[in-house]
Formats: structure tokens, sequence, C-alpha cells
């Protein structure tokens, strides 16, 4: 028998429409321990580098973590991957909600979509019993309104359905796939899915995930339990509001956002207003806020309520998260909460990320007003900016006119557009659109984080490590008192020393060697999370989570029977890590293509950020180009991936 | 049978504590696992939440009794404009519906409080709801003095009430026989 997982992959192919249900090779869980590890073998393995995009041959997988389906709280993790249209690299995203769960339940450690349907269809998964059901009557429906539709349809209330709406069928690469409160947003897999012809999966499982060492692995979900309810009942004090709690950031609870509206961007990712928060708004968002506000609400198996139910009035009901409240009104100029709630809405039925899409529309007004698009690109739109932005929004998911050349993002659309376009695509990281951030000095943990990650999105990459420093010491020490998730008791002594100004403060504190390490940390509680399907709001993104590199070991040996210590589980996190990292320069990623916006920090420094990528490269076991040696992947197992590297002339002599 | 004081363990079931998580059936599931925690499946949970975002239902329900019939009930209540079916609060399984049984047997399931040597404190899904949607209480009660039936009995009824005593019987002898 296996434990904490099924030992079954749902291989499906769309062309001919045969359906699989195939056993896995234990030994790949135990190099890879699941999740995004597994999926990324699996790309590694089927799809040889030079495969487009949107061919067939790519499979489209949806991957549960290896806890998903236990008791651990927060594990409800759905990790897609695919090849990114947007980036053309390894387009990795992830979900919380039900839908994890529910596919382990029904027998399935992951769903594996090849191939393409003729016509649009959905997936129904009933434990044993798996379908391919046709959904052309499903067509152009939204994305949370074909999740109830399928239930319905099916007499299934508790199936959980994962669905794309119109951005996704027309393969705009912001489209996103939806699931209850939940979506995988990032690098255009929602296209992917629309490519494939696939409007929806929908699941109910009703089987028994198994554990190796339940009465153990009990303490340590109550452990944790625990650990919450004393962080929940104990904020960390001295930072800011957000920054305090675990989960994803409360936006849903907190209504104050003084924060996001002064030191973010608006529109396209430009102008900061310093005073804009006042009395006036606070009391007029608040009132917003609480009125369409029905419900605070969770993911599977986790107490941290970062959801809410919103019901505008005149409009169906949707879920929200996080900041999209704010995404579309800052980028529109639009200083009425009203409208952010509204336009999601939309947003949310078209199935579009709620992070790149407001910044394509800013980036083409920004175009208009620059004379590089012209009145006849828009033709029949509103003058003001909010009917401004649901027209566009309108012409992005349908691919109409400008808008198909917008739907391929601010990098390929500025290509496709030419005339010095280029320059107004500027808040990019390897083609994709990050948070409209701007800010002074240089901090070069936030550099390598930036500039390396392969998810491409700070907020999957940060955590753990507190943003600034302290600004005295009694806050340090307070700080690092209880400070039990530390790998080290070096990270405490990098807080304790850590200045606001003067010699030892940013750029040039922390030091190059303790920046690569404090990211090797975060980095690695990401890809454990991404591997166990673990929440990284309980684990890798707040400041004292309760996952850690100290209990998450033992949640490993306890679901499994797999040995396993804090060395074995940074070994399977490099491996993974190094995995990702060669599908993606086998891809063609590079060193020249690691490097943040160039204006999100006013104060650069090249030389500095140059001996922090030579640094960070040779921590990861990488030569100065960031591709992994031979002898790296010799270390890690991965001798066919060296020799695959070898063959193609990407690593010559060992060293790349 | 006269009358005895009892100390009766309930439950306040705050729907508007509710936040979805379902922690409740996972660890209600785990719980009566055998052995203990071994496996996890909110099918066989005997609580169940109901739980539709759009509409804002949110319902937590524990199993009860087994009928052996279904009932009549097909009405609609209306609370706070969200409706209801009367069914939904319903704590039995019964024959017209797929709730509160064993998914592999179709067995009934039914609610024990997690009685358990030594007792647990309060029942797991309480201890579980960190938002305490679920709060343990303890009244005492003047009650009719009644004779429990154990779990095997209760599902032999409900076979019984399936297949016929005698076909129960007969499967019965002809299973240990062949030990």
């Amino acid at each position: 028998m296996r434990h904490a997982e099924t030992g079954f992959n749902l291989e499906i192919d769309l062309t001919r429409g045969s359906i699989e249900r195939v056993a896995t090779d234990p030994r790949l869980t135990e190099l890879h321990l699941g999740g995004l590890g597994t999926n990324a073998k699996v790309l590694w393995d089927r799809v040889p580098p030079e495969t487009d995009p949107f061919s067939p041959d790519i499979p489209l997988m949806f991957g549960t973590g290896l806890l998903c389906g236990t008791p651990a709280p927060g594990a409800n993790r759905t990790i897609i991957t695919a090849y990114s249209p947007q980036t053309l690299l390894m387009g990795y995203s992830l979900m919380g909600g039900f839908l994890a769960p529910e596919l382990k339940h029904a027998g399935y450690d992951k769903v594996i979509l090849r191939g393409k349907s003729p016509n649009l269809v959905y997936l129904w998964i009933h434990n044993d019993k798996v379908e391919i059901r046709d959904a052309s009557h499903l067509k152009g429906k939204g994305a949370v309104e074909t999740q109830e539709l399928i239930r319905q349809e099916l007499k299934e209330p508790n199936a959980q359905v994962a669905a794309i709406g119109l951005a996704g069928e027309n393969r705009v690469y912001t489209a996103s796939i939806e699931q209850g409160r939940s979506s995988a947003s990032r690098l255009g897999i929602g296209a992917v899915m629309g490519d494939k012809g696939i409007k929806a999966i929908a699941v109910r499982g009703t089987k028994d995930i198994n554990l190796a060492r339940p009465a153990e692995f009990y303490e340590l979900c109550n452990d944790v339990l625990k650990y919450i309810k004393f962080r929940n009942e104990n904020p960390v004090p001295n930072v800011m509001t957000i920054l305090q709690g675990l989960g994803s950031p409360q936006e849903m609870l907190h209504v104050d956002e003084e924060w996001h509206t002064q030191n973010f961007m608006w529109g396209n990712s430009r102008v900061r207003r310093k005073d804009f928060w006042n009395k006036e708004v606070e009391e007029k968002w608040k009132s917003v806020q609480l009125n369409v506000r029905k419900r605070l609400i969770s993911c599977y198996n986790c107490p941290m309520k970062c959801g809410a139910i919103i019901s505008v009035p005149g409009l169906s009901t949707y879920m929200m998260k996080c900041f999209s409240k704010l995404t579309y009104a800052m980028a529109a100029f639009v200083e009425d909460l009203d409208f952010g709630f509204r336009i999601a809405q939309r947003a949310t039925e078209y199935g579009v990320d709620g992070f790149s899409t407001p910044q394509i529309m800013a980036f083409a007004f920004e175009l208009k007003e620059a004379g590089i698009l012209t009145d006849a690109d828009f033709e029949g739109c509103p003058s003001d900016n909010e009917g401004k932005f649901y027209w566009l929004l309108d012409r992005i998911v349908r691919r109409e006119g400008i808008g198909d050349v917008l739907a391929d993002g601010t990098y390929w659309a500025a290509q496709k557009i030419g005339k010095g376009a280029e320059a107004y695509a500027h808040n990019n990281i390897k083609k994709h659109e990050q948070l409209p951030l701007k800010l002074g000095m240089l901090n070069p943990v936030y550099f390598l984080m930036y500039s390396t990650g392969e998810k491409i999105n700070i907020t999957q990459i940060e955590g753990q490590f507190p943003q600034a420093p302290f600004a005295t010491m009694e806050e340090r020490e307070e700080f690092v008192r209880d400070w039990i998730q530390v790998p080290d008791e070096k990270f405490k002594q990098i807080v304790l020393d850590w200045e606001p100004r003067g010699e030892r403060s940013n750029p040039n504190y922390p030091t190059v060697d303790m920046s690569v390490d404090i990211v090797d940390w975060q980095e690695k509680m990401h890809y454990i999370d991404d591997t166990l399907g673990v929440c990284a709001g309980l684990s890798s993104f707040p400041l004292k989570p309760p996952y850690h590199i100290h209990n998450y070991p033992r949640f490993v040996s306890a679901a499994t029977g797999i040995d396993m210590d804090e060395a074995g589980l940074t070994q399977v996190y490099n491996r993974n890590r190094t995995l990702i990292r060669a599908i993606n320069v086998r891809r063609g990623l590079r060193r020249a293509d690691e490097k943040p916006p160039e204006d999100h920090w006013k104060k650069r420094f090249p030389e500095l950020e140059s001996k922090l990528l030579d640094a960070y490269y040779k921590f990861k076991g990488w030569n100065s180009e960031g591709i992994p040696t031979k002898e790296t992947l010799h270390e890690l197992g991965m001798d066919d991936v060296a020799k695959d590297l070898e063959q193609r002339g990407i690593i010559k002599d060992g060293q790349g | 049978m006269g009358k005895v004081k009892k100390k009766v363990k309930t439950i306040k079931i705050d729907l508007d504590k509710c936040n979805g998580c379902r922690a409740c059936e996972v660890i209600c599931s785990a719980f009566h696992a055998n052995p203990k925690y071994s496996s996890n499946n909110p099918a066989r949970a005997r609580i169940r939440l109901i739980r539709e975002p759009i509409r804002d239902v949110y319902l937590p329900v524990y199993a009860g009794e087994y009928a052996k019939a279904e009932c009549a009930g097909r009405d609609k209540y209306v609370i706070d404009g969200k409706e209801y079916r009367e069914c939904d609060f319903c704590r039995a399984s019964c024959p017209s519906r797929d709730v509160f049984k064993e998914p592999d047997s179709g067995l009934p399931l039914k609610c024990d409080m997690c009685e358990d040597d030594p007792p647990q404190e309060k029942p797991l899904c309480v201890q579980w709801c960190l938002n305490d949607a679920l709060i343990y209480e303890e009244r005492e009660e003047e009650v009719e003095e009644e004779v429990k039936m154990e779990d095997v009995e209760i599902g032999l009824e409900s076979m019984v009430d399936k297949y016929g005593l005698q076909k129960v019987m007969d499967t019965v002898a002809r299973m240990s026989k062949k030990d």
C-alpha cells in the first residue's frame, strides 16, 4: 500500500479520447516527493525543449501535493504546469481551494492531459469512473458560472470543479483557471487549458488516503493547529499590519489600504500617490467593502480566512482573495473601491489574472496617450476611466482588434506594436508582468529573488525573513527571541546586525554571502510547500509560520514512511530546484534574462548585482550563466539530465 | 424504564462563524479510522458540511439515528433570505439520500461524540474548528433510560431492513462455517 499518495496518475489523451490509470514509480516519490517535483520530472522526461507551448505534445498537468488529502492543515494545493505561452519557460501556477484533496480521494495524484480535443469538452472524474463530456453548451460561459452549471448538470453538489472562462477559451496569455475562491492565474496556464479544448475538470472522490504512522502524524497536525492559534492571538509586532499574521495577505478582512494605495504604483506602474489615503477615503472604502463582503472563507482544512464571498448588487456572486480588489482600480486611476469589486467580478468570470491584466490595460492607455496606439485602435472606447477599462477588458478576452495584440501581455504586444512601445512594457521580468512596485534603495536579497526565481513572481519566492530591518535593537531582540523557524542560528545574528542606515544597511548588508543564504532558505521553503501541496500562507510566505524546516521532515516521514530528515528534505529541494532550472536552461534561459525591471529601484549597483548573481549561482552549483554543472547534477542523482544538457551542447567540459 | 439524570453532550453550531474549511469532516473521518488516524476520507465523516459559497450557505450537520424509510420531508425553509431544504437539517442516514453512509458498504454512520478511552476532552471536530463555529457544551438533562445499541447492531439492523432477517441469518451462518 502507498501512503499519503495514491500511486496512480490519470493520463488522458484528448486527441484520441483515451483515458488510462497509470501506476507511478515509488522511487520517484523518494527523489521528488510529489506536486511540483514530480510534475517537473514528467515535463523533463516527456517533452523536448523545442516544443511550442501550444503543441499538443505538451502535457498540462494538475498535480496534487504529497500531503494533500491527509489531515495536514492547509495541504490543499493543486500544482498546474505546462510551458508558459508568455515566458516560453516552464509555467507553473498553484491554487488552493478543494480540488487537490478531492482528486486524491478519487484515487489520483495527478491528471496529465495531452493532445487537443477537437471540440470543447470537460472532464468528469468520479472515483474509477472518468468521462470526457461535451462542453459545447458551456462555450463562452463564465468561469464561476461554469462550475455551478457543471455541479447542477452532474447532480453532484460535492463535486469540485476547476474551470476556465472566455479568456482561456481564446488563449489569452493572462488566462486563469478558477476554482471556488482560488485560481491558478499566473503565466498563462488557462490559455494552455483552453488550447487543449478543456473547459473544466470536475472531481468527486470518496476513497481513503492512508498514513504510514498515524498517531505521530496526528500529533504533528495538532502542534501546527496550536501554533496557528498562538500566532492568530499574537501578531508579530513592529512590522506593518499585512505582515503581522499568517495566511495570504488579509485583504478581505482589512479595510485599511493606506499601505497599498500609497506604496504601490498607480496606472502603468508609474505613479506613486503618497498623499492618497485619508479619513474620507477610509470611511467610504470601509462601507463599500463591508457591504459587498458576505463571509470570510477558507480553503480545504485550513482555519485561515484569506478569501471572501463577494456579492455586488446587480452582479452574480463570486469569490475573491488577496489584493485584486485594488489592482484594476489603481491601474485605471479610479478612486472608488466599488469599481474594484465590480470589474473584478467580470474579470473573474472571464478568468484572467488580476495582476497582469490591469497592467496590460494601463500599458495600452499609456501607449494611446503617447500616440503610439491611435484613436482608430480604440474606436468605440468610452472616455471615462471606468468605462475605458471595461471596454478594453472585453476586447482583450475576445481578442478583438487591439485586444488581440494586448492579449499576449505587455512584452509581446510591445514587440508587435513597435514604435518604441517596448519602453512602456517596463515592469516585466522574463516577459512577465510584476507587482506594481517601485522603490529607492536596492535590497540585495530581493534583487536575487526577483532575478533568479523560476516562478517569476516575488510573492511566490519571498517570505520568512523580514523585508526591512527593525529600527531598534530592542525590536530586533524581540523578533529573534522566539524565532524557531530559522534553519540556522546565524540568521538571527543577521537580523540583530541589520541597520536601517549606515554601514550595515542595504545594499551592502546583508552581505553577498548572507543574501545568498537567506534566499536559499526562502526558496527552499517555497519549493517544499509546492512539493507537499501545503499553502505558502502557512509556511514559506509569512513571518514565523507553523510549518518549517524542522517539522516538515517529520510530516513527510510520518505520512509516507520514507525516512526523511532536514538534510534529506534539503536534498529533495535542491533536486527539484535544479531540475526546474535545467528545464528552463534547455528552453534557453541564461544569466542575461535574470534581472529585475530596470526601474524597480532608483539606486542600482551593477558591480554588486553581478557579485550577487555569481555567488548565488556558485552556491547552487551552477556555472556563471546559471546552468547546473555536470558535477552538481551527478550529486543530485540526475546524470540523465547532465547527459541531455551535454548532448545539446549546453554543458561543455562539465562546466556549461 | 424510568427517568434518569444524564450528562448530555451537545454541540452549539454557529453558522455565521463557519469558514467552510471542512476540517471537521477531515478529523472526524481520521479519528474513526481503524487504526485511529490511519486514513482520511471526509466521505466517511459523521459530520457533513453543506457548503454552497455562491448562496452563502454553510451548514454543518451531524449524523444521527439510522432511518429505515424515507420521510415526507420535502419542505423548504427560508432563513435570513437563504433557502434550505428540510432534508439538509436532517441527521438521519436514510434510503432517500447518499449521506451518512460508509462509501463502500453503504452502512449507516452516526456521530458518537468521539467516545474514546481515555475520553477526549471535546469531540475532535470541535477541537479542530479554530473559528469556533462548533462549540462543545455539556448539559444535565432528565432522560428516559435507554438501552444503547452497539455499532454492529445498528449495522445489522440496516442489513436486516434491506435484505430481510432470514437472508442475513443465512449469510452469517454460511460465513461462520468457513472459519
